[in-house]
Formats: structure tokens, C-alpha cells, sequence
């Protein structure tokens, strides 16, 4: 894993606002994080502190307004996708980068067949036959694990299980086999048993195919399968990245360390689980100096004035939190 | 433990649930119509005057008269028995109107064809006015384009529409010395055909356009406010992600979904055919159902005003029914 060549997306020091009755929420604040070629990549932080956001700007599916980007950049294979123009970018949507969205149950179009949105995954980026249309989405759909796939084609959405539509979202993203593929929670909306399915249906297709993945999610938990990388946000910017191992066993910022004391399976049975006192900001009203330091049990008094930077571990390991990396801010 | 997949389909096809749909529906509305029956029946008949009253000062009302115009039409008798004599001799085609005693649904069915041209026109420039306007104003919300359809819309719901009848009429008359009043110019009878053709378009014309004004505001903002909601839904985000046109995002992903609520107000209109342009007919002196529905409560004329009653709603049955089957066809999540 050197740096180079393999680097498919990278997002730098992207900024994302959003201009709500006069006030200004700024939900991306300058985020930063890269994904390589063949990568698992997680992007881990609570509701609300810009994940979301800062996807859908990659793929320019911001409204703007309200949506300002108000700097920085998001490099595919070394072009800068924020310089592109709309018909570029429809090219890139689905063909190179796809996603697949949080609400299963309400991300399929209602009066359109499974099979219509497929083929119309297949059909917006590349010329095919009828025939090769049908052969393809019914390979597609299989590959997702849905039963009976020649049968699906016919179905409407509301004929499946909140589990079966997220597997056609899938199946839908990966039609033109994108390099990368942005999941926005995918499970979250999902039974925990469907939950595990989808998860390892996202390993597999990753490895087979090669894919890059960039996985979004409130869950610590869910990602220790299956990521390479974890970025930790907060508030708006990246708070923590490194390889998962490290996130894991060796965390370094109090935000994460807060985070994977709440995993349930870490706690001990008939023990109170861990929490972290208070919510996160209101991206309108952050507080000054580190945004994590009113919930900080660590915090010292600099920690209200001075933002952090980031303090480099090694190996790719960064933690914005001077107090642990030096003990004094 | 093991899962099985479950691939059976429901055992009854849609073809046989659509038919029960239609028979029990048929059988639900035919009791429907049963109790409105008795109720508009009750509504007229209790309320204040009397056929037999309508002109007590006219001299010849002698208490002679009035009590064998009573007998006649059965007015002496009790409601129940007065009932079922109207509704046999409407469903047997024999009613009579008490002013003329002309058959009742003759003189419906030649109003019914005055009015029907004034409908379609009036139907067709709502419709085909207020849906490219309200889509666009959703498409470019809060652009120049929303702002001005806004500002029309709202000024063509507060004008009221007598007021508005006169200013078109004046502007028609004086600026293209046209006759606009009535069914045709009277006397126009023997000129040449492309005459005739034009008196009757510009006739036909000015009320149909201002019946359709309150409706092109009303619906347009309707349209607008729901494909802005539909715009909104996660799936047009999906599509948008996929790679969709924007084009294509607009007129095929969220109008196909905008439009389902439309569906069930084309059933409805259907009962405008009565009582929807009263006004109208009376401004421009137009030979429609509206006018003589009016001219019968007037006239306390019980068969006209029961039947025309009657046929609208059978018209109001029938829109919903219609409705109910466009639903069906359009939105597959629709379970009879």
C-alpha cells in the first residue's frame, strides 16, 4: 500500500456549506481522505457530522443552493470532479462512481419494475441489445443473491423486502462496473440479520471484482470486517484516520476511544454501557477551538481556542488531538 | 434451520381481482345511489314553497286550482308513496316536467349537448395549460418563470370570474367587433359555412376560456407543489446517482409519480358537467344543463331538479369508479 499511482479518488480540504435562514451550517469543513484502488474504506462519525454530505458532493448530487461548496476538491484518477460540467458528470454517476443510498424502501422508483430501473442502470451509460439488457440484469441481480432473478425483473419495488430492494440498489450500482462504489449506510435501515447479509455480500463483491469501496456508517462495529482504512469524523472534519487495526486497537483521538468503548461487545456483561455525554453540534453553532472539546473528558483549557492539527502516529495513523499526542495542547 | 426463499406468486391473477373490484363496486354504488335518491328527494321536498305556491298572487291560483294541481302531481299524497312514483317514472323514461310538461330527460339530453362543447374546450385548455406551467415552475423553483406564474395565478383566483366574463367580453366585442353572447349570432342561419364555423368558435370560445382560468390557477399550483414533493423523494436522487439525464430525472422519474394524484381528479371532473359553469351559462346567456338546472329550482320544477340530481350523481359514482380503475392501471401498488 504506497501512495501514487492507485490513489482512485481523493477528496482534499473539501468544504460544504449550506446557507439555511441566514445562518450558515457548515456541514463539510474542510474533510480529506483518499481511496486506493481495490480498497475498503470507512467513513465513520455520528448523524449529522457531514459524512453524508460530503459523499454526495463527490458525485455533485448537492442542490445548490442551498448547498455552497465553498472550496477544496475531489480528484477522480487526477481530474477534479467539481470542475466538471453536467453532462461530464452524468458520465461518471453510475458508470464510474456509483452509490448506494441508506432507505432501501424508498430509493427504488414506485411505478417502475426492478427490471426497468436495472436495464436503465446499464442503458444511460452504454448501447446494448434487448437481449444482452436482459442477460446482464439477470446475471446482476444474481450476483446480488436475489432468488429467482429472472422472476425479480417483473417485480415492483413494494413486492420485495426492505433486505431484496438493497440488494437491487446493489445491483443497480455495480450495472457498469463502476471503479468506486460509495455505500451511504447501506444497512442502517436493515434487520440485524440482513444487516450481516448485506455487509458480507459488500465483502464479496469487493474482493471479486476488485472494486474500491468507500463505506459510510454511524456503526464502529459494522465496519471491522470489512475496512482496510477508517477515516472518524466529527463536526465536519476528520478527527482520526489510520488502518483498521490501529482505529481498533490503538486509538488516539478521546472521540474514537469514546466510540469504541459504547461497541456493545466490548462492555461487560451486566456492566452500563459506555456513553458519550452530550450530542453533536448544530453544524450552524460549533463550538470554538477543538469541536469535540465540550463532550472531552480530556479537554484542557487551550483545547477551547485553538483548533487542532493533526498529529501524525506513522504509518498513515493521524489523530487531531495534541493533549494525547503530547500532554499539552 | 433452514430458509426457503419464498417464490410463490398470489394464486389469483389480477385480471380476476380487477373484475370482482368491478362487481362489488357496482353493487356498492347502486346502494349508494339508493340512499341519495332519498335523500335529495327529502332535501326538496321539505324544503320551504311548494310547486303549487310558486305564484299565490296570479289570479287564477284560485284554492280550486292549487288543490287539484296538488292532486295531479300527487303533492296530497305522503312522501313515501310521492317517491316511488318519480323514481318509476324516471327509471321508465315517462317523467315530465310540471312548468311544460315536456319529457324531463329529452329536455336534459338537448341541454346536455349545448353544454358538452363548452366542457371539452373548458377541460382541454385547463389541462394542457396548467401542467407544462406547474412542472416548469417546480423544475425552475424560485426562478423568474415560478415567480411570474405564481403572481398569475393568484391574481386570476381573486378576480371574480363575472368580473373578469365582462372585461373579456368588452375587450372581445370592441377590439374585434365579434358577437360573443349565445349559442350563434342570431339569424346568422343561411350564411356561407366558414362564417358560421367562426361564429360559432368565437361563441364558444371567450366562456370556455374563462372557465378554464380558475381551473389553470388552481391546478397549475396543485401540479407544481406536487412535483416538488416528488422531486424531493430519495428515489430521483437514485436516478440522478445512476447517471439518469436531467432531463429524464424530471419527466420520467418524478412526473410519472407526480402525476398519480391527477389520475384520481380526472374522475372528478366528470360531475362538472351539471353544475360546474352555472355562472358561466348565465353570463353568456349559453343553453347549457347549469341554466336550466337553475331556472328549474326557480320554478320549484321537482322532476327537473330531482332528475338532474339524480344524473349527477350517477356522474360522481361514475367519475369515482373511473378513478378507482385509472388507479389500478397506473400505480402498481395499488391492492383491490
Amino acid at each position: 500500500m504506497d501512495n501514487g499511482k492507485d490513489i482512485l479518488l481523493s477528496v482534499q480540504d473539501l468544504k460544504v456549506y449550506f446557507h439555511l435562514n441566514q445562518r450558515l451550517a457548515q456541514a463539510v469543513d474542510g474533510v480529506s481522505y483518499e481511496v486506493r484502488k481495490g480498497e475498503t474504506v470507512c467513513l465513520v462519525g455520528e448523524s449529522g457530522c457531514g459524512k453524508t454530505v460530503s459523499a454526495l458532493t463527490t458525485l455533485g448530487l448537492i442542490p445548490q443552493p442551498p448547498g455552497e461548496i465553498a472550496g477544496g476538491q475531489v480528484l477522480f484518477k487526477g481530474q477534479n470532479l467539481l470542475d466538471l460540467g453536467d453532462d461530464e458528470m452524468q458520465k461518471i454517476r453510475g458508470n464510474h462512481i456509483a452509490m448506494v443510498f441508506q432507505e432501501p424502501m424508498t430509493s427504488l422508483n414506485p411505478v417502475f419494475t426492478v427490471g426497468d430501473q436495472v436495464q436503465e442502470a446499464i442503458m444511460v451509460h452504454e448501447k446494448v441489445s434487448k437481449t444482452e439488457l436482459r442477460q446482464r440484469s439477470v446475471q446482476l441481480l444474481e450476483d446480488v443473491g436475489l432468488p429467482a432473478p429472472e422472476e425479480r425483473l417483473a417485480d415492483y419495488p413494494h413486492q420485495l423486502s426492505g433486505g431484496q430492494r438493497q440488494r437491487v440498489m446493489i445491483a443497480m450500482a455495480l450495472a457498469c462496473n463502476p471503479e468506486v462504489v460509495i455505500a451511504d449506510e447501506p444497512t442502517t435501515a436493515l434487520d440485524v440479520t440482513i444487516q450481516a447479509q448485506i455487509l458480507n455480500l459488500f465483502g464479496e463483491l469487493q474482493r471479486e471484482r476488485d472494486l474500491s469501496l468507500l463505506y459510510i456508517t454511524h456503526d464502529l462495529g459494522v465496519v471491522a470486517n470489512i475496512a482496510d482504512r477508517i477515516y472518524i469524523m466529527y463536526a465536519g472534519i476528520i478527527v482520526e484516520q489510520g488502518s483498521a487495526p490501529e482505529i481498533f486497537h490503538d486509538p488516539r483521538h478521546p472521540y474514537t476511544q469514546g466510540l469504541l468503548a459504547s461497541l456493545p461487545n466490548r462492555a461487560k456483561r451486566g456492566a452500563r454501557l459506555h456513553s458519550i455525554p452530550g450530542t453533536v453540534p448544530d453544524p450552524a453553532y460549533k463550538p470554538g477551538g477543538c469541536p469535540f472539546h465540550p463532550r472531552c473528558n480530556l479537554a484542557i483549557e487551550t483545547c477551547q481556542s485553538r483548533f487542532p492539527e493533526m498529529c501524525d502516529y506513522g504509518n498513515g495513523h493521524q489523530s487531531r488531538c495534541p493533549v494525547l499526542y503530547d500532554g499539552n495542547g | 434451520m433452514r430458509f426457503v426463499h419464498s417464490t410463490t406468486r398470489p394464486s389469483r391473477k389480477r385480471e380476476d381481482t380487477v373484475l370482482s373490484f368491478i362487481g362489488r363496486s357496482v353493487i356498492q354504488k347502486t346502494i349508494t345511489l339508493f340512499f341519495v335518491s332519498i335523500v335529495s328527494f327529502l332535501i326538496i321536498h321539505l324544503a320551504p314553497g311548494e310547486p303549487s305556491q310558486v305564484d299565490p298572487l296570479n289570479p287564477k291560483f284560485t284554492p280550486e286550482m292549487v288543490e287539484r294541481f296538488r292532486k295531479e302531481f300527487h303533492l296530497d299524497e305522503p312522501l313515501h308513496i310521492q317517491y316511488t312514483y318519480f323514481y318509476r317514472d324516471l327509471l321508465t323514461g315517462k317523467t315530465v316536467s310540471w312548468k311544460d310538461n315536456q319529457s324531463v330527460l329529452g329536455k336534459i339530453w338537448e341541454r346536455f349537448l349545448n353544454s358538452l362543447p363548452l366542457f371539452i374546450v373548458g377541460t382541454i385548455i385547463t389541462w394542457t395549460l396548467s401542467f407544462p406551467v406547474g412542472i416548469r415552475s417546480a423544475i425552475f423553483r424560485g426562478g423568474l418563470y415560478d415567480r411570474n406564474a405564481t403572481f398569475f395565478s393568484y391574481l386570476l383566483i381573486s378576480i371574480p370570474g363575472f368580473f373578469f366574463a365582462y372585461i373579456l367580453i368588452i375587450f372581445v366585442v370592441t377590439q374585434f367587433h365579434v358577437p360573443v353572447i349565445g349559442l350563434k349570432t342570431f339569424g346568422i342561419g343561411d350564411a356561407a359555412w366558414p362564417r358560421l364555423f367562426m361564429d360559432r368558435v368565437w361563441h364558444l370560445l371567450l366562456p370556455s376560456i374563462l372557465g378554464a382560468t380558475g381551473g389553470i390557477a388552481i391546478l397549475s399550483r396543485y401540479v407544481r407543489s406536487q412535483m416538488l414533493e416528488v422531486e424531493g423523494q430519495d428515489y430521483v436522487r437514485t436516478a440522478r446517482a445512476k447517471g439518469v439525464p436531467e432531463e429524464q430525472v424530471h419527466y420520467k422519474h418524478a412526473l410519472r409519480n407526480a402525476l398519480l394524484p391527477f389520475v384520481t381528479m380526472f374522475g372528478l371532473i366528470l360531475p362538472g358537467l351539471i353544475g360546474g359553469s352555472v355562472i358561466i351559462e348565465s353570463i353568456f346567456s349559453w343553453p347549457g344543463m347549469g341554466r336550466m338546472a337553475f331556472e328549474a329550482i326557480l320554478a320549484r320544477d321537482y322532476p327537473v331538479i330531482l332528475t338532474v340530481n339524480f344524473i349527477s350523481a350517477v356522474l360522481v359514482l361514475a367519475g369515482t369508479f373511473v378513478s378507482d380503475l385509472l388507479y389500478l392501471v397506473v400505480d402498481p401498488r395499488i391492492r383491490l
